[in-house]
């Protein structure tokens, strides 16, 4: 038998050491949500700045006792940035390209993710180890070729046949891109072919046959059984191509330079909004000798830039959380 | 067997050929011919006319020009390559660890998520260009840009080196964390994607296993390094190829093989440039993927 006084000695024991547990599990989760804090604010703070630079006045410029919140609130910035963008057009028809060019990627590499995951013709895989190669070249090296290709555009000699020209010119059209995303050939669409690949080669093989016993076709089979339940892969193909694709500068520049589209707007704000703010402020007439104000044109440009992702901000709002679970239900991880 | 039918097995191959068509045209005639092509242009002059183009063998002239002749190409080429892999360990790292620290249970999680993942799709190289142009236009010109990015980071670096190499940490070492730290911005926008396949990962390990490992009395150290590290070292792999294939796009010798290319004209001396790098690029990955490809674990 214990002494009551050896129990009571093990029970102080017992609570110092839940306490100390206590302490160090409380102590633990400040240090953790330190780091994330920080971590957050760095990911974060360009993105503030930008927001508090839109809302800024031109006076508040060299007031050095602001930070972050302006004193003087105006709109001038966002209506001036959205004049030199030309935005809601800009907007629409960056939105309607991107739109078309990522449905079609999606199509064409769920098709033929589910050609690599479940038919074994000769050479198949062989065929999917060139599906990671179209990944693993960098872009640079197809560049001139495609260029060049798109530039007079021909397939076998066909055009050349009717219309007795050397191929037609593609270039600043949306023929390019809408063409390499149909064939699956685009923005790491390898990637893409991937992850189908990887997800239907999961699905159980029982659900086909069945389909088949009962008498649908390959086809069939495909868009009534297969695609609708990869739901899970087509989300992430489609979150990623739509960014990708919004922000893709390397394949707008190259072929589409003098279209309106975001990605290449964006890029060249900088020289319009020096070449258009003077006029914009009533100095017009004044010709080259008025230049604006570098720390306004800065701003402006903050603001056209801020004016160009709060898109993609919205969506993500909207989509954010579907990011990580269809990551992980899409297989990449099989 | 009746020879007008084809058999079931010859069937599904032409069925499956069909649903690969699509990429196979494509991979034809716009991924294997302009290689092809690719090849060709880095050995001739090209020259574009209205109508088309002409080449003219020059044989390794262009190789030769670019390796020894352009002014900046080697520069450039080993500055890039050298970030790139100075960079992956630091952004694996990164992302392991901020992978882990999401998918621990904590209040605000979800909204951590949200602002991790959100360099995803803020990465883009059209804002970066952007900003980058707004910067130069506010201070000049563009090594003033370079001066001043780094005399606004230098404040407090050298305490920081005094204090490692203090601690007596080679100094080799020592270079190596402070340029992570200034770094940081950087490592951290650039690896959302390999967060969330981190995380991915994290999840698929079996709970189980980490409630076995706690009753047998290993503490949460050990069972990273028993349990979560080797079930998401697979992944690990599939990163490092991901952030090398990632750091093409916005790397300065893409840059400049464009200009070389459209800027002042010269195709050839452009796809012998983009070869020269395309063969480094794939001498590394060949050489990460077999060394890590034997120490991983798989199930």
């Amino acid at each position: 038998m214990q002494s009551p006084q050896a129990v009571r000695k093990e029970a102080q024991h017992y609570r110092i050491q839940k306490v100390r547990g206590r302490a160090v599990d409380i102590l633990y989760a400040l240090f953790r949500y330190a780091l994330v804090i920080g971590i957050s604010f760095i990911i974060i703070y360009p993105l503030l700045m930008k927001f508090s630079i839109a809302f800024k006045d031109k006076t508040d410029i060299y007031n050095p006792t602001i930070y972050m919140i302006p004193v003087h609130f105006t709109l001038d910035n966002i209506r001036m940035a959205m004049q030199i963008l030309d935005y809601f057009p800009l907007l629409g028809n960056t939105l309607l390209f991107v739109v078309v060019t990522t449905l079609l990627t999606t199509a064409s590499c769920a098709l033929a993710g589910y050609g690599f995951a479940r038919f074994n013709f000769p050479g198949s895989s062989l065929l999917f180890a060139l599906v990671i190669l179209t990944l693993l070249v960098p872009t640079s090296t197809l560049m001139v070729p495609m260029y060049l290709h798109f530039r007079s555009f021909d397939i076998l000699g066909i055009i050349h046949l009717i219309t007795g020209k050397s191929g037609l010119n593609l270039l600043n059209t949306y023929w390019p891109s809408i063409i390499t995303s149909a064939t699956a050939i685009g923005l790491k669409a390898g990637l893409f072919i991937y992850i189908f690949r990887q997800f239907f080669k999961g699905m159980p093989k029982e659900i086909e046959e069945a389909a088949l016993i009962d008498g649908a076709g390959g086809v069939k089979t495909f868009l009534r059984i297969m695609l609708p339940n990869a739901v899970s892969p087509m989300i992430t193909v489609i979150l990623f191509c739509f960014v990708w694709q919004y922000n893709d500068t390397f394949f707008t520049s190259l072929f589409m330079s003098e279209l309106a589209l975001m990605p290449t707007k964006v890029s060249s704000l900088a020289a319009q909004a020096n070449a258009l703010i003077p006029g914009m402020l009533g100095a017009g007439g004044g010709g080259s000798a008025v230049k604006a104000d570098p720390n306004h044109v800065a701003m402006i440009i903050d603001t056209g830039i801020l004016l160009a992702i709060i898109p993609l901000i919205l969506l993500y709002l909207v989509v954010q959380r579907y990011f990580v679970e269809s990551v992980e239900r899409s297989g990449i991880i099989g | 067997m009746n020879g007008n039918k084809l058999s079931l097995q010859h069937k599904r191959s032409l069925l499956g050929i069909a649903f690969i068509a699509p990429w196979l045209l494509g991979f034809i005639f716009l991924f294997a011919a302009p290689l092809l092509r690719s090849i060709q242009f880095s050995f001739s002059k090209l020259t574009v006319d209205p109508s088309g183009f002409t080449l003219q063998g020059v044989g390794w002239a262009n190789f030769n020009n670019a390796l020894f002749v352009d002014a900046s190409f080697n520069r450039v080429l080993t500055e890039s390559v050298w970030d790139m892999v100075l960079n992956v360990p630091m952004i694996l790292f990164f992302s392991l660890f901020s992978a882990t620290l999401l998918n621990q249970k904590f209040r605000g999680r979800i909204v951590a998520r949200a602002i991790f993942f959100l360099p995803v799709i803020l990465a883009s190289n059209a804002i970066s260009a952007a900003e980058a142009s707004g910067l130069i236009n506010l201070v000049g010109d563009a090594t003033a840009v370079n001066e001043l990015g780094q005399s606004g980071s230098q404040y407090n670096v050298m305490s920081m080196v005094m204090i490692l190499s203090e601690i007596g940490l080679p100094l080799s070492f020592v270079d190596y964390i402070v340029d992570a730290i200034l770094r940081i911005y950087e490592i951290i926008t650039s690896s959302g994607v390999q967060i969330l396949i981190f995380l991915a990962a994290l999840q698929s390990v079996p709970g189980a296993m980490y409630e076995v490992a706690k009753i047998e009395g290993a503490t949460a150290y050990e069972s990273f390094w028993k349990i979560t590290f080797p079930l998401v070292s697979p992944l690990i792999l599939t990163n490092v190829i991901y952030t090398i294939i990632d750091s093409f796009s916005g790397s300065a010798v893409t840059k400049m093989i464009f200009t070389t290319a459209f800027t002042t004209q010269n195709f050839g001396l452009s796809a012998a440039m983009s070869w020269i790098y395309t063969l480094i690029i794939s001498i590394i990955l060949v050489i990460v993927g077999y060394v890590l490809s034997k120490r991983v674990h798989y199930n």
